[in-house]
């Protein structure tokens, strides 16, 4: 990293992460309810609109990870890092079917979280537990991302260059994200979330038009990529090879199917005001999705750039030799907001379902609206400084790995929720010994690869390990209803009904 | 039945071999970038559409 630390960079910084530390916590008073009810703190009131929860779902998926790993797989291995761009055509379409229908039944019956969903569903509080460690465990290490994505553009400014500089700068930020989440819950990611994409909207618009005005043209920086690739050996490449495209397919279905059942995205869509909100949203985020496309290409352009950085390091080497040194300030801002605003909504998502699907039904099951939304504040605390520990304390590689784990779990409570939503075909305890074989083949299979997510599978080639063991999840499930139907074994209750999921 | 026009996204980006080449090329990006751009670009229409046809 650089020696000096670069004082412009940081003051322009400082500006925009001081102003968003104030909007944090006046943020409380935005909509104004009672901060003492769970659903208040932790899903907003549900009175988010669609201008809302675009910026809030928007800044909510589109993470400052998302903006440095994206573009650092690009560099390393080309075209296959674009699987991202599928991944996301796919998504919305699921989100149109699926979260309106979701949105429904939970506002209909008061569920918070996801895993209140299943057990109403269901009527087994195991599987509904197995839905929500399923969700913590997931979400934990894609905290962790954050803070790393923030520790880079810390270096990047030279924090490197002093003692644990870099980590203190962490600390700070996170002690004051902690605070503000703390007193205002999701109200405040969601106006932050106003801030930071706006932000990243502007810093991407200037990254696409200028960098390859200095470059020669994207003719010439496809270009520049497609020779290194070819100097490297010929495994990589600007277009896939041949081997790759069912590891691209694979990954993009199985990313797209995870990506509604994560905590943060779902407490995004029941913080909503009504379905047409939702569904307004599947055809606005795309938006999102052209940024995420054009982010990636950073990858290509550092190529071409020459950009002396290696792994997560090149997006910020990449700002700071193309911009003068107060934008590279006001986009290391905008990736350090991209940090803080999932952050808070992770930590939100998952304090939900410690709160609602673990503490409730386990250790204290009276609990008055003001000890749930206590345990839910305490919960996002105690989530965060263990992802910070995290990231102070073990190599970069755990979170990295854990987090392609934790989408591989994620995609396990599928079939639960997902065919839930539509059907209630499935037995509780069939979809629970699913869920289960999914989750210790998925995270054998991922084992046996040294932590990687792509399995060979004989005649099909490398396939997302996600998705193998969702369809083994699938089958059993399916074979243990078929028997359980066969041998006519009692059914656990549905306290829902099929008009439930409809719209009002 | 419109809704069966959510397939067509699943359809167009996950049979890779569609789009898998880089020619023909636009505004210098090889055909692999610009038919994923163009697929986020359609989506909003079609699911206008899709929603369109939402019995009231």
């Amino acid at each position: 990293m650089s020696g000096a630390v670069h004082w412009t960079a940081w003051a322009v910084f400082a500006f925009f992460f001081a102003s968003v530390t104030v909007i944090g916590f006046i943020a409380s008073r935005w909509k104004a309810g009672d901060l003492n009810q769970l659903h208040e703190w932790g899903l907003g009131g549900r009175r988010f609109g669609t201008i809302v929860t675009w910026f809030l779902l928007g800044g909510d998926l589109y993470t400052a990870y998302t903006v440095i790993a994206v573009p650092a797989l690009v560099y390393a291995v080309g075209a296959f890092g674009f699987f991202a761009l599928p991944y996301t055509i796919i998504a919305f379409p699921i989100f149109f079917a699926l979260m309106p229908r979701l949105w429904n039944v939970c506002h209909r019956h008061g569920y918070i979280t996801v895993a209140d969903f299943a057990e109403g569903r269901y009527g087994n509080r195991w599987l509904a537990l197995a839905v929500a460690l399923t969700g913590v465990l997931a979400t934990m290490p894609y905290i962790a991302l954050q803070l790393v994505g923030m520790q880079v553009v810390f270096e990047a400014m030279g924090f490197g260059s002093m003692t644990q500089g870099a980590e203190i700068a962490l600390i700070a930020a996170f002690i004051v994200l902690a605070l503000y989440t703390y007193t205002s819950g999701l109200r405040a990611p969601a106006l932050i979330a106003f801030v930071k994409d706006t932000m990243i909207y502007i810093f991407v618009i200037a990254v696409v038009i200028v960098i390859p005005m200095q470059l020669g043209g994207y003719g010439a920086v496809f270009a520049a990529a497609k020779e290194a690739f070819a100097a490297k050996g010929g495994a990589t490449g600007i277009i896939l090879q041949p081997g790759q495209a069912m590891g691209f397919a694979s990954l993009a279905l199985g990313s797209a199917m995870a990506l509604m059942l994560y905590p943060h995205a779902s407490t995004g869509v029941l913080a909503a005001d009504s379905p047409k909100t939702i569904r307004r949203n599947a055809m606005l985020l795309p938006a999102y999705s052209v940024m995420l496309g054009l982010i990636a290409l950073m990858g290509y352009m550092a190529i071409a750039a020459h950009v002396q950085a290696k792994g997560n390091a090149i997006v910020p080497a990449l700002v700071m030799q193309s911009f003068p040194e107060w934008f590279a300030g006001f986009c290391f801002a905008a990736i350090a907001l991209g940090a803080l605003v999932p952050a808070a909504i992770m930590s939100i998502g998952a304090a939900n379902l410690v709160t609602r699907n673990i503490w409730r039904p386990y250790i204290n099951g009276n609990m008055s609206p003001k000890q749930e939304s206590t345990v839910a504040k305490v919960t996002s605390l105690v989530v965060k400084f263990g992802a910070l520990a995290f990231v102070v304390f073990l190599p970069l590689e755990y979170a990295i790995n854990l987090q392609l784990l934790g989408g591989i779990w994620m995609l396990q409570v599928f079939p639960a929720i997902v065919f839930g939503l539509y059907t209630r075909w499935f037995r509780a305890n069939a979809l629970l010994a699913g869920w289960a074989l999914g989750m210790s083949l998925g995270t054998t299979l991922s084992w046996m690869q040294g932590m990687k997510p792509m399995f060979p599978i004989p005649g099909l080639g490398t396939v997302y390990i996600g998705v193998t063991a969702l369809i083994a999840n699938i089958i059993l499930a399916a074979l243990f209803t078929a028997i359980a139907n066969g041998l006519g074994m009692d059914r656990s209750k549905d306290s829902t009904a099929a008009p439930d999921y409809a719209d009002a | 039945m419109r809704r069966l026009l959510l397939l067509v996204p699943f359809v167009a980006t996950l049979i890779v071999p569609i789009y898998n080449r880089e020619q023909p090329a636009l505004w210098g990006f090889p055909f692999f970038y610009w038919y994923l751009f163009l697929w986020l670009l359609l989506l909003p229409p079609l699911l206008w559409f899709i929603d369109r046809g939402r019995k009231p």
